[in-house]
């Protein structure tokens, strides 16, 4: 009895790390510019193929993990520069359809760069897994966790004692008065989608040898993602951390003790319930508008 | 907009929709044109909510298949002649986004884009799922279309029923537009704040499109499970939704008319990209991003502009 309440929390949490990461690379772009990137699920996925592409080719784990990080984040430069720049003053539904083309160009894309095909990444450490009440903890699912916790601290500190980071979140408060105290608005633009891509890729990674990836893989770990950030309020980076955490565990729960064909509606069953009633987000301040 | 320039623009439509098959080669073509219709009329529908009131909506495909398998179902597994089973499946559309139109209606932005995606996928989960009803992945035939003794068959007849229907919508979608109803919607489009100080009560007019755009995406769907030979559960997924809005926003919002040219570039599109093969995604994603940078206010709306700017 605990010890499968044990096992569905365990998983719960792993899966609710990478919607976390997700969420926060939704709320870093959404802080920079408004735009609600719906290519963030990709970057997921070109993180966890070229990854594996890299290790097939024979690269060491190590430095495939690292060139698989710097492609994702190249393409989140790319896209930033070629797509979303161009169109800056266009209207957010407009911005909206811009990043979904994206999505379906890149997943076309990785379709003819690689394959169809499920690829498996082999697990960091071993598979020899760990008695825990009962409960079996894969030695994956510490790597997932700690990458996460380290990934989190990180960001934290990049937006609470770096200059650049500072930088990010005035451009957040009010791009206007950050540029004109003498911020690079366009660079803060730039920055946010190289963080979120690296976000993705690095979530996408590490979950590989345990759930596989595929070429459309990015879709629904992107849409949990959004659900996420926005259970904890859009744009709020501790939020979007609860908000994964919830929809993960909450997701696991109903596969294991109500139906696994409803997992997937989960998150949407708890977004609408959430927005509902609170209408910004578990965590999100109250929005006004001005006039 | 002058009635005049509305009347001339349904009769033009009407024109070009009775000249259409007769320059279609073949039923290829005119089966094109039929999927083409069914999407105009969902997007004209859509595009009251998106162009006019402002809204997105990423589910609106959950509608549609809403609509579509209440008549495949309600034909197939409890003999309801089809016209009952359409009214019944647009009734239940109408009621289930009345009810969740006026909570989500006060979201904005993305949390309402978010909400509408929530619903979407949420039906479709559960069409795919409760496969002993809905058939599942593999799908449901609802069967002809039958009213007293006349069964529509063929892609030709479907043209003339999807034709006089997106009329119909078409007449009904600028009526509302040039309406007070339309006047309120364009105020709060421009600010809500700022209806809402002159005595709009723009939830009501948010929740009316809402339940209008639904019921019109519903009827689209109940007539296409008939047209269909199977009713997969892809014509409700997500995709389908974001195909919806692609088509409103390419072909221009708070342009009738463009909704028009989106769905029909957007249903041939793939057609013409199939030659292409596996490449097709890149196409389409290329062209949906290539034409929102350099055409963001949409095709419609970025000609038209630019040709009352030639002609002064």
């Amino acid at each position: 009895m605990l010890s499968s309440f044990l096992q569905f929390l365990i998983s719960g949490v792993t899966v609710g790390a990478i919607y976390a990461l997700c969420g926060l690379g939704f709320s870093i772009i959404f802080n920079a510019s408004h735009v609600i990137n719906f290519a963030q699920g990709e970057f997921i996925m070109i993180g966890a193929m070229s990854a594996v592409w890299l290790a097939d080719a024979g690269v060491p784990l190590p430095l495939a993990v690292i060139l698989a990080i710097l492609v994702t984040m190249a393409v989140g430069v790319l896209l930033e520069k070629l797509a979303v720049e161009p169109a800056r003053k266009a209207s957010v539904t407009t911005l909206i359809i811009i990043t979904i083309g994206a999505s379906i160009f890149l997943r076309g894309l990785a379709q003819e760069v690689w394959d169809k095909n499920f690829h498996k990444l082999e697990s960091f450490s071993g598979e020899t897994p760990i008695n825990l009440l009962g409960a079996v903890l894969m030695p994956q699912t510490i790597w997932v966790l700690g990458t996460a916790v380290i990934v989190i601290l990180l960001l934290a500190w990049f937006f609470n004692r770096t200059l650049e980071g500072k930088a990010m979140l005035a451009t957040s408060f009010n791009p206007l008065a950050a540029q004109l105290m003498g911020i690079n608005t366009k660079r803060v633009l730039l920055i946010s989608f190289g963080l979120s891509a690296g976000l993705g890729a690095v979530g996408g990674i590490v979950i590989t040898p345990i759930t596989f990836t595929a070429y459309d893989n990015g879709i629904m770990l992107g849409l949990k993602g959004f659900s996420a950030a926005v259970l904890g309020g859009l744009g709020n980076g501790a939020g979007a951390v609860a908000g994964g955490l919830i929809v993960g565990i909450a997701e696991a729960m109903a596969a294991g003790y109500l139906s696994s064909a409803y997992k997937d509606a989960v998150a949407f069953i708890i977004i609408l319930a959430v927005l509902v009633f609170m209408p910004n987000g578990l965590f999100g301040r109250k929005g006004t508008e001005r006039v | 907009m002058a009635s005049t320039s509305r009347w001339a623009g349904l009769g033009a439509l009407a024109v070009f929709l009775a000249v259409l098959p007769q320059v279609l080669p073949n039923n290829y073509y005119v089966d094109v044109a039929v999927l083409a219709g069914f999407n105009a009329i969902v997007c004209v529908g859509l595009n009251l909510l998106i162009g006019y009131a402002g809204q997105i909506s990423l589910g609106h495909a959950g509608f549609f298949g809403l609509g579509a398998y209440s008549s495949a179902i309600l034909v197939t597994h409890y003999g309801w002649p089809p016209l009952a089973a359409l009214l019944a499946g647009a009734l239940l559309v109408g009621l289930l986004a009345f009810a969740i139109a006026r909570p989500i209606l006060k979201l904005k932005g993305h949390y309402l884009a978010m909400a509408t995606l929530g619903i979407g996928i949420i039906i479709s989960i559960i069409i795919n799922t409760e496969a002993q009803i809905t058939g599942g992945p593999d799908g449901i035939a609802a069967g002809n279309f039958t009213l007293g003794g006349f069964e529509l068959k063929g892609e030709r007849a479907w043209y003339w029923v999807i034709a006089v229907l997106l009329l119909v919508t078409v007449w009904l979608a600028t009526n509302l537009v040039d309406s007070p109803v339309g006047r309120a919607l364009r105020a709060l489009h421009g600010s809500e704040v700022g209806a809402e100080v002159v005595g709009v009560d723009t939830t009501r007019y948010k929740v009316l499109v809402f339940v209008v755009s639904a019921v019109i995406a519903s009827i689209a769907g109940s007539l296409f499970a008939h047209y269909t030979s199977q009713l997969t559960p892809t014509k409700a997924d997500f995709f389908k939704s974001i195909e919806l809005v692609t088509m409103v926003v390419f072909g221009g919002m708070a342009s009738t008319f463009g909704a028009l040219v989106g769905a029909a570039f957007l249903t041939m599109l793939p057609q013409v990209l199939t030659v292409f093969e596996d490449y097709e995604p890149i196409i389409l994603g290329g062209i949906m991003m290539g034409t929102m940078i350099f055409m963001p206010r949409g095709l419609v709306p970025t000609i038209s502009a630019f040709l009352t700017r030639r002609r002064s």
